[in-house]
């Protein structure tokens, strides 16, 4: 029992370290298609960020310049999906899956010429990052049983991104379903046509809505190179941007749903190295591939199964063009 | 008009005089992506070229492609110039290779940590599990606890080499000790997953294992920074990573690379070379544990009498480490 309990406790903690990306990333999705732009470039906007942070923060020796670097230049790469898809109407799958492939070849080899390390960035110190916190009040918890382990070991010791990520869902629901900008975020994505009549700039608003994503996934970005990772390798967003496109379907479109979504994946995926090669009760040692199936697995069942009906916001990817 | 013919026959001029040296080979050296100064692979091939230099005083070509599609390309230019031995370093030659070598049957060619099977090439690999096997007794001497861990990048039969010569290794020492193993991944994404590979790392700190070696590629550096932030030690591999956090890892199993290059080219330069598959391990001194300034004091004097005892029984065939 004690060893299971700690089992638990190690694949929370695992989970919540895990998640940090994975929902700003989705809430930079969900920005992006409640506006009504379809956006599978988050991605390449991590891994843009995650370049820019670890490089200004190898640099200048400073995590928040990195995380700034970051920022901006998810953001860049965020209007230029807006450019595309927004102001010239074009396909917003293309341009999303054209920046994933641009960033992918082109951060290694920039940092292939600054740094000549192999297409990676050099290693960063621990003043150049984002480092564990400490929460107040863990000598007293750790005393009390259960809820001060899970406080200690669950709770405190993630780094400031972490945080910040986990934050900004409230804050997301918020600023989408209590703001004037989030219901005309929503009706944009809606119906664009009733906020044109409005008066309401359809182009305005949709843009607002890349640079909310691009900051997003800026932190995520940062988080992956500067935070979780100690610099930047190729291809190091591995996937994340493409899960968290899942959850954010599996949210349906919400924030806290998608957080829930999210920590479901982070879970599975920690439990995946968890069981490697243990014994099972019944059905005995697993072989690695099948253990490791088990997070797409879950994005499958949840996906396919789970969720029943989905319906995407209605203007999701369809370009505006003001009827006569 | 006559002015260019001039250029061209001074060219011819020039040229003709080393053509007609035929005793001193013309060898190039292709790296792998990344750049002569990776700290890693190619780096170590640039000191092999650089010791053969300095011991022979022949000198040598090389080029550092940028991409993938410059690959073949640089292969053939230096093919076509007539170089005696060209060296392509890394597993992404292995097609390239094999089309020049098939274009050019009387050109010399060798290929390091991969395979292709033309008669006029050299393939050199290394057997990583005798290095392994060395950094798994360092491991199992080092443990406190008696328990150590391994994270391998792709689960593909060259990891299984690296777990089991570690295995073997450490249960040399302690044929009790436990060993939790971790495969990061089952796609190429693997290697470059050092968020992935900090996560299993620490995992295996919590449930008690204090040593890990991983055999993950750029993952390790999430190993090596796990190892660090929790206190404990982690083994690098394939080049020297003890730089990277002093004190944190013990040491790294090393694939020396410098050697192969080294051989080949020596080869080349005293009429020897042969192509067909070339296997370093130990007695060849392919393969070996890092010792340097930073993890001297880690590895006592009575560990490494252990170890090159080990050592001298692998290389005599007294110890038979399985792949």
């Amino acid at each position: 029992m004690e060893a299971f309990f700690f089992d638990i406790v190690l694949l929370l903690d695992s989970s919540i370290r895990l998640v940090g990306p994975l929902i700003l990333a989705a809430l930079a999705g969900l920005f992006a298609e409640r506006s009504g732009v379809v956006d599978i470039s988050l991605e390449g906007k991590m891994l843009g960020a995650a370049f820019a942070a670890a490089a200004a923060a190898a640099v200048t020796g400073s995590a928040w310049v990195g995380l700034g670097a970051g920022i901006l230049t998810s953001i860049a790469l965020a209007l230029l999906h807006g450019f595309v898809s927004i102001t010239h109407r074009g396909e917003q799958i293309v341009s999303g899956m054209a920046i994933n492939i641009v960033v992918a070849g082109l951060a290694p080899v920039l940092a292939n010429s600054w740094f000549h390390l192999n297409g990676q960035t050099p290693l960063l110190d621990e003043s150049q990052r984002f480092t564990s916190i400490t929460l107040p009040g863990v000598e007293v918890m750790s005393n009390v049983p259960v809820v001060g382990t899970l406080y200690v070991e669950v709770i405190s010791g993630h780094n400031l991104l972490t945080y910040v990520a986990i934050a900004l869902v409230p804050l997301s629901a918020w600023v989408l379903y209590k703001t004037r900008f989030g219901l005309r975020l929503r009706a944009v994505g809606e119906n664009p046509s009733a906020v044109d009549t409005a008066g309401i700039s359809v182009i305005w608003l949709r843009y607002q809505a890349m640079i909310v994503a691009g900051v997003l996934c800026g932190v995520a970005g940062t988080s992956l190179s500067t935070a979780l990772g100690a610099g930047f390798i190729r291809d190091m967003s591995a996937g994340k941007g493409f899960l968290a496109l899942a959850a954010m379907i599996f949210g349906r479109w919400m924030p806290v749903p998608t957080l829930l979504a999210c920590l479901l994946f982070a879970f599975s995926d920690a439990l995946q190295g968890r069981l490697q090669g243990v014994e099972l009760p019944v059905v005995g040692v697993i072989s690695v591939q099948f253990i490791m199936m088990l997070p797409y697995v879950v994005t499958v069942i949840a996906l396919a199964g789970f969720v029943g009906h989905i319906r995407p916001p209605a203007a999701s990817g369809k370009p505006f063009v003001r009827s006569r | 008009m006559k002015r260019i013919i001039y250029v061209i026959l001074a060219l011819f001029l020039v040229a003709s005089p080393q053509a007609t040296m035929a005793d001193e080979p013309k060898i190039a050296l292709i790296y792998d992506l990344g750049g002569k100064f990776d700290k890693s692979f190619n780096e170590a091939a640039h000191n092999g070229g650089v010791a053969f230099e300095s011991a022979t005083g022949v000198s040598y070509h090389d080029f550092e492609p940028a991409s993938e599609a410059q690959m073949e390309q640089a292969i053939k230019r230096f093919a076509r110039r007539g170089y005696d031995l060209i060296i392509a370093i890394g597993i992404s030659y292995a097609t390239p290779l094999r089309k020049v070598a098939e274009d050019y049957p009387d050109m010399h060619f060798t290929v390091i940590d991969s395979h292709v099977d033309m008669p006029n090439v050299q393939s050199v690999s290394f057997k990583e599990h005798e290095g392994s096997y060395l950094v798994g007794m360092i491991a199992a001497m080092t443990s406190e606890k008696q328990k150590i861990g391994f994270i391998g990048g792709m689960d593909i039969p060259l990891i299984r080499k690296f777990a089991s010569g570690y295995a073997q290794g450490a249960r040399s020492i302690n044929p009790d000790i436990e060993i939790i193993e971790n495969m990061v991944g089952a796609s190429p994404t693997a290697w470059n997953d050092p968020i992935r590979g900090g996560e299993l790392a620490r995992n295996q700190y919590a449930r008690g294992a204090d040593v890990i070696y991983s055999a993950a590629g750029p993952t390790g550096f999430g190993v090596i920074q796990a190892a660090k932030e929790t206190d404990n030690y982690a083994i690098g591999v394939d080049s020297n990573q003890n730089h990277l956090a002093p004190g944190y890892v013990l040491t790294s199993m090393l694939k020396r690379v410098d050697r192969a290059v080294e051989r080949a080219m020596l080869g080349a330069y005293n009429g020897n070379w042969h192509s067909g598959v070339e296997v370093l391990g130990l007695a060849e001194d392919g393969v070996d544990y890092a010792l340097d300034e930073h993890n001297e004091h880690l590895i006592t004097d009575d560990m490494r009498q252990r170890l090159a005892e080990a050592r001298a029984k692998i290389i005599s065939g007294e110890i038979v480490v399985n792949p």
